[in-house]
């Protein structure tokens, strides 16, 4: 009788750890379901290269956005990676014992706010910044950059932060031995022992930005063309989806809605990919 | 750090490095400082604006009452669905699968990917399968699973790590006792790894509390309290959404935000007291 249970049970564990792989299989199956047909009648090659995006006069080129996620976040890595993985080291090797038991929590609690609330405040902040500052709408390549850079800044400050800690004491050390100053020993021993953990919240961070929604629509001005300056609007993938999903009827453009999905889930991957590629290695 | 001393005044690169370190950590915390004090001052004064938390909401009162309450129905929907899954998917990984099983290679790389894909992907795919394919429409029940997909990943691994750090001693003992690994889990292995549990679950509801992107198209944006599950509803993350994009309610999005951050400040501070208990079982066993 008791064997019985014991089994039952086994079997019900085995069958919740497979959930995760069965929400996987249908999350892809059902996307590349809806997806890969439309792909196929708009053609690959119109649709991932054609720069016209007209969904009412029959034309679906993503083009303007695949180039406008892949500038908001190339834009937020120059801009958030430095400062975060400094932060890092700040905390790691710099911080006062008092002061890191205030600054550890702020890190999380900036991790902890909804995105929707970043996006307020770019809104309300950064937009009307920009417009000062700069000129013209204030939505812009930019702003969604810096928006951006802010909101991978806990992710790269805490992957970066426990590669810098993973690092043998004797390394730091040593290089003190050697007669080097703290300072130097952390940047020249420490810095580059870490250095496949700390690419590694980078990419992290890539992924976070490239995936990031309803802050970007906020502050992008979501034109769909290809910008040509830091300074003109811009329209990713992402918002690409959730400004049209509400009122694209049945049929093609609806489908090429969700095909867009399946181009940020294909760039989804290869960032997970090379991460977990780094995490082997590291 | 008794060595920084010497080495701070006299070379210039220790001084600039000191600089650029410090000078980053600030630019961290002046942006958090802001964007609370910021949206704090702007906040709190419309807190106390007529209707604001009317149980209904209309046009004219634009109330965030009912949000608050749909929050918590799909927050506890939600973990309903999620939380048996992944704590049971943990202790497979942990308990029962051997070292090197091609399976847990698969649960891995699939609990990872999941935990990659983007609110929005999530959004969507909610909408094929449920409002699409199902034809359920908007609905509390879409909106929940979608979410629950989303926060499993979470659950699972805060659980293993839970679980791991439950010393093989307490299993041994255990089992030396004729129990068998049944009870051996329930009763010896779970409750020393509560704390660690709890801590995942509270973060969870942290992604929950914050989540727009995935709701819009599973659970919609009506802003009533649901009587079924099959009624369309807006959390609080939505309802901001909604009076952001209808640009007619500024000092209300002010006021919302304000909720929304003291809710997260709140769910952070609890998990971090959670997990703080967790941290000092590990050090006492």
């Amino acid at each position: 009788m008791k064997n019985y249970s014991e089994r039952i049970m086994k079997f019900i564990f085995a069958m919740s750890a497979a959930a995760s792989t069965v929400a996987v299989a249908i999350i892809c199956i059902f996307l590349v379901y809806k997806g890969v047909p439309a792909i196929r009648e708009i053609g690959l090659g119109d649709f991932l290269l054609g720069s016209t995006w007209k969904p009412t006069e029959g034309e679906f080129g993503i083009f303007p956005m695949i180039v406008g996620s892949i500038y908001v976040t190339a834009g937020a890595m120059v801009l958030g990676v430095p400062v975060g993985v400094l932060c890092a080291v700040f905390m790691a090797r710099f911080c006062p014992r008092g002061l890191y038991k205030i600054f550890k929590p702020a890190v999380e609690l900036l991790a902890g706010i909804p995105s929707i609330v970043y996006g307020f405040f770019g809104l309300m902040v950064i937009v009307p910044l920009m417009q000062n500052v700069i000129g013209g709408s204030g939505k812009s390549v930019l702003t969604a950059s810096v928006l951006l850079a802010i909101m991978i800044l806990p992710t790269v400050i805490s992957v970066a932060e426990s590669a810098l800690r993973a690092v043998p004491e004797s390394y730091y050390e040593g290089s003190l031995a050697l007669g080097a100053t703290h300072e130097r020993s952390v940047f020249f021993t420490v810095i580059p022992a870490a250095k496949s953990g700390i690419l590694a919240g980078v990419i992290l961070g890539i992924g976070r930005a490239i995936g990031e929604t309803m802050a970007v629509v906020m502050v992008a001005g979501n034109q769909a063309a290809v910008p040509t300056s830091l300074m003109s609007g811009v329209r990713t993938m992402t918002a690409n989806i959730v400004l049209e999903m509400g009122y694209a009827g049945e049929g093609l453009h609806r489908n090429a809605l969700i095909a867009t999905a399946v181009v940020l889930f294909v760039f989804i991957l290869i960032i997970n990919l090379s991460f977990s590629m780094l995490k082997r290695e590291g | 750090m008794k060595y920084k001393r010497q080495s701070r005044s006299r070379k210039p690169f220790s001084l600039l490095v000191r600089l650029i370190v410090t000078g980053s950590a600030a630019v961290t915390a002046i942006i958090l400082v802001s964007m609370i004090g910021y949206i704090l001052y702007h906040g709190i004064p419309n807190l106390t604006m007529k209707g604001l938390f009317d149980w209904r909401y209309t046009s004219q009162n634009v109330s965030m009452m009912p949000a608050i309450i749909n929050t918590a129905i799909m927050t506890f929907l939600s973990l309903t669905l999620a939380v048996p899954i992944g704590v049971f998917a943990a202790i497979y990984l942990v308990e029962y699968a051997k070292r090197g099983n091609k399976f847990v290679k698969v649960i891995r790389t699939a609990a990872e990917t999941l935990a990659a894909i983007p609110s929005i992907v999530y959004g969507l795919f909610g909408y094929i399968l449920f409002v699409i394919t199902l034809k359920w429409g908007y609905t509390l029940l879409s909106g929940a699973i979608t979410l629950a997909v989303m926060i499993l990943p979470l659950i699972m691994r805060t659980t293993e790590e839970a679980l791991m750090s439950v010393p093989d001693s307490y299993r041994e003992g255990s089992f030396g006792l004729g129990a068998g690994k049944l009870r051996t889990v329930f009763r010896i292995i779970i409750p020393p790894a509560m704390p660690g549990i709890a801590g995942g679950i509270i973060l969870a509801i942290g992604r929950i509390v914050g989540e727009s992107a995935a709701l819009i198209f599973t659970a919609g944006t009506n802003p009533a309290v649901p009587d079924s599950l099959f009624a369309s509803t807006r959390t609080l993350s939505v309802h901001m959404y909604a009076l952001l994009t209808e640009g007619l309610y500024e000092e209300q999005a002010y006021a919302t935000a304000v909720v929304l951050l003291v809710l997260v400040i709140g769910i952070n501070s609890l998990s971090k007291h959670v997990a703080g208990r967790f941290t000092n079982v590990k050090r006492g066993g």
